[in-house]
């Protein structure tokens, strides 16, 4: 039996094993960076915009019309809204809208990255409109991080927090945690101020900027140095833990001391 | 080697009382005598987290540079680089980041400072609710009254020393009430700040402030405090035997030695603990001071948020009518700042300094209280705390309304307008339930001591009659349930005499009397002996 076992396992199976598993997880991580920074780059052809049309009839234009102007207090017109809102709204799952409320609600992703390259080149053609962004525009590793945190301060963090953890809006709207956010979702919501957000053009933040804020907010993968970051909404998670936690289990001790001597 | 260290031991003991005679004070100690209950531990949570935030502030204060001098960072941080910060945000960064241990020290010092005011917090509220503030105890309730504010005094100029922009919104809202006050407030911001806001000399202050002055103030209040426990000899719950003219309890050698000790360790490794797993207070995410960005998420530590929440529930305009900034003569009168921040917190905490005295004076109750009273037995006392704290919870969760509204998907302003309702509405209903919850408990303990436990055993009898058989309380658990005081409220004289003259001080009198009725009026008077005889009698 012990023979056995010992020829079934090799002294080297689990360096084997474990320098497969490595293998495996790398080639799927390439795998899926290929395709992320594949989908940055898009070419349009004649046959994109007459599918994109199809896709646009089917499943937009009861809200914002067969012609994509938009319908009075439903919707607005997408004219000149350009291919990066569509590749934002509904790469991000925003649109088509699950339901009305104080704003779109991000959600699993209805189309195929090709299917919304169509609508986008539908809608693009109906006028002139951002574009959406090249790889080498949002690539965290080209930005600096150090001015992105300083362009953020200035531009974001009144709503989306100091490092991009969200926070509240009027009237039940809010800006939305970033860190799930692919780059190219983050730069096209700058690029075209999707529900309450304002609008960043490369006036207001040039496109070099924009990238240094999506590496100030890649930097955050990290995670804190002091631990547990506690959600990042500050003192107030803070102030909770401090009552339920560290006094928690002070009292509770405290009652475990009392209860011991009588 | 047993007696040898027991020589040794004495010889040490001897070398030392021959010269300072301090035998006799360490026998005073040794033998006095304590109450034992987990309650009482409470106070000795903040007072061992003031020592691990003395500690922890030694090292920190090696490393903190108080400068608001401007220097450029380079440093391990990559998203600070090349960033221009002042001195105390950038030797915050390398305690942080390159002294070792510095964050975790760092750490220990933040949660111990929330640690402490919560544990004043709680203590407060056991001493209020069991009446340990009564005589002769009112002086010792204003000096650790005292103690707590100077925690917040403490608290607030630590966290506002790292000069990020988080602590600097602080400060900027501070400064914007101080300006509120009329006449002086503008003056009294030019003398703090030195000048405009935020200045240059402001950190340099806050750190004196911070690790002298205050610190200093609180050493001392606890030593006042503490000797003012040893000449009043602590209180107890209330029990067979106990009186209020003796002690039950244990000799402070070796049992609170000991006990005191090790607690001690627990605080400490629960501090450090929470300090090791959770990040507290990331400056390097909200970054250096600057007074143009304010963030989302934007609050003062929770001992002042209170004061935010305040300020949040306070509207601009009063039913959209009366504006609540008035300009006269050039001047703004600013009842928008002054009354959330300034006016109602003064109400607040003189209420509760002053608690001590308003409760003896409504109640005439002037006998020295050395037993505590079952929260259960002074019902208004009791509702009057629950009162206060859903008040203070309100004004907190106000002060967080934006994190609610995230997090539960709720509309921030409806949120600040059932808020501003509520205010007003639910501390009295809190103190209306609380009242009657109480009143059920002491109907309850009456219905104990005079037909005792259900023991749910069914006898029948001969005759037919089933009955539940009820174990009478034994002596300890009836001393615990009638031993408490009925007060009746106030008698007063007549408004007119028999030849129809109003009497002098009548006004003020029913004054006093209605007090008198708000406490005593509805209550429910422990079993008496006769009604016990008597209850004893129809069970038999």
């Amino acid at each position: 039996m012990h023979s056995l076992a010992r020829r079934r396992y090799h002294r080297a199976a689990p360096v084997i094993l474990v320098a497969l598993l490595l293998a495996l997880v790398t080639g799927v991580a390439w795998a899926i960076s290929q395709a992320t920074s594949a989908d940055a780059a898009v070419t349009t052809t004649a046959d994109d915009v007459t599918e994109g049309q199809k896709l646009f009839a089917a499943n937009c234009a009861s809200c914002h019309g067969l012609d994509a102007t938009g319908t009075e207090g439903v919707a607005p017109s997408l004219v000149g809204v350009g291919a990066a809102a569509v590749d934002f709204q509904v790469g991000t799952g925003r649109m088509p809208m699950q339901a009305s409320g104080p704003q779109a609600i991000a959600k699993r992703t209805q189309f195929s990255q090709d299917e919304i390259n169509q609508l986008a080149a539908f809608v693009a053609s109906l006028g002139a409109g951002p574009a959406i962004p090249t790889a080498e525009q949002v690539d965290p590793a080209l930005g600096d991080a150090a001015n992105g945190m300083q362009l953020f301060r200035t531009n974001c963090a009144m709503c989306h927090g100091s490092v991009g953890g969200g926070g509240a809006l009027t009237q039940g709207k809010y800006a939305p945690n970033l860190w799930e956010t692919t780059p190219t979702h983050v730069y096209e919501a700058m690029l075209t101020g999707p529900q309450s957000m304002p609008v960043f053009n490369d006036a207001n933040i040039t496109s070099e900027g924009k990238r240094d804020i999506i590496a100030y907010l890649e930097a955050q993968d990290a995670g804190s140095p002091g631990g547990f970051r506690l959600g990042t909404i500050g003192p107030v998670a803070e102030g909770l833990w401090g009552w339920l936690i560290a006094l928690g289990l002070i009292i509770a001790s405290t009652v475990w001391i009392g209860a011991r001597s009588s | 080697m047993g007696t040898r260290l027991n020589r040794a031991a004495a010889g040490t003991a001897n070398y030392v009382d021959e010269r300072t005679s301090i035998g006799g004070f360490v026998k005073f100690f040794a033998r006095k005598l304590f109450p034992d209950h987990w309650s009482f531990m409470l106070g000795e949570i903040a007072l061992y987290s003031f020592i691990i935030l003395l500690l922890s502030g030694v090292f920190l204060t090696a490393f903190f540079v108080p400068s608001m001098t401007i220097v450029t960072y380079d440093g391990p941080l990559e998203t600070m680089q090349g960033v221009e910060m002042s001195e105390a945000f950038a030797s915050t960064l390398h305690m942080s980041f390159e002294v070792p241990g510095g964050l975790l020290m760092r750490q220990i010092h933040h949660w111990a400072a929330l640690l402490f005011t919560a544990a004043i917090v709680t203590h407060m509220a056991r001493v209020f609710f069991t009446g340990a503030f009564r005589k002769p105890r009112e002086l010792n309730w204003l000096v650790g009254f005292t103690l707590m504010i100077l925690s917040l005094a403490a608290g607030f100029s630590g966290y506002s020393l790292p000069d990020d922009v988080l602590s600097g919104n602080g400060l900027r809202i501070i400064e914007g009430v101080t300006r509120s006050i009329p006449i002086l407030g503008e003056y009294i911001s030019f003398w703090i700040f030195g000048g405009e806001f935020p200045g240059e000399i402001l950190i340099p202050r806050l750190f004196t402030m911070h690790i002298l002055l205050v610190p200093g103030l609180i050493l001392a209040l606890i030593a006042l405090h503490l000797f003012l426990v040893f000449l009043h000899k602590h209180t107890q719950y209330p029990g067979g035997g106990r009186t209020h003219k003796n002690v039950v309890g244990l000799p402070l050698f070796p049992v609170y030695t000991a006990k005191a000790g090790g607690f001690f360790f627990v605080v400490f490794g629960v501090v450090a603990l929470v300090a090791a797993l959770f990040t507290i207070n990331p400056v390097w995410n909200y970054g250096p001071y600057d007074p143009s960005p304010v963030s989302a998420g934007t609050q003062p530590d929770w001992y002042i948020l209170f004061i935010d929440g305040a300020l949040r529930l306070m509207p601009g305009w009063l039913f959209d009518v009366i504006p609540m900034e008035w300009e006269f003569w050039g001047y703004t009168l600013s009842w928008n700042l002054l009354i959330p921040a300034v006016i109602l917190p003064g109400l607040f905490f003189g209420f509760l300094a002053l608690y001590p005295w308003i409760e003896a004076w409504a109640t005439g109750d002037r006998g020295e209280k050395h037993v505590l009273d079952r929260p259960r037995n002074a019902p208004v006392r009791t509702g009057l705390g629950v009162a206060l704290i859903t008040f203070y919870v309100i004004l907190v969760m106000e002060g967080s309304n934006d994190i609610i509204a995230n997090l539960f998907h709720l509309s921030l302003n409806d949120l600040t307008y059932f808020f501003r309702i509520g205010i007003f509405v639910i501390p009295v209903l809190a103190f209306w339930i609380t009242r009657r919850i109480a009143f059920g408990l002491q109907r309850k303990d009456r219905e104990l001591v005079l037909h005792g436990n259900e023991t749910g055993r069914i006898v029948r009898h001969e005759h037919g009659e089933y009955i539940e058989v009820h174990e009478p309380l034994d002596e300890q658990e009836r001393w615990l349930r009638v031993g408490y005081e009925d007060i009746a409220p106030l008698e007063i004289e007549p408004e007119f005499n028999d030849r129809g003259v109003r009497r002098k001080g009548y006004r003020w009198d029913r004054f006093k009397q209605r007090l008198s009725r708000f406490y005593f009026e509805q209550r429910i008077s422990p079993v008496t002996p006769e009604e016990l005889e008597e209850a004893q009698h129809a069970h038999h």
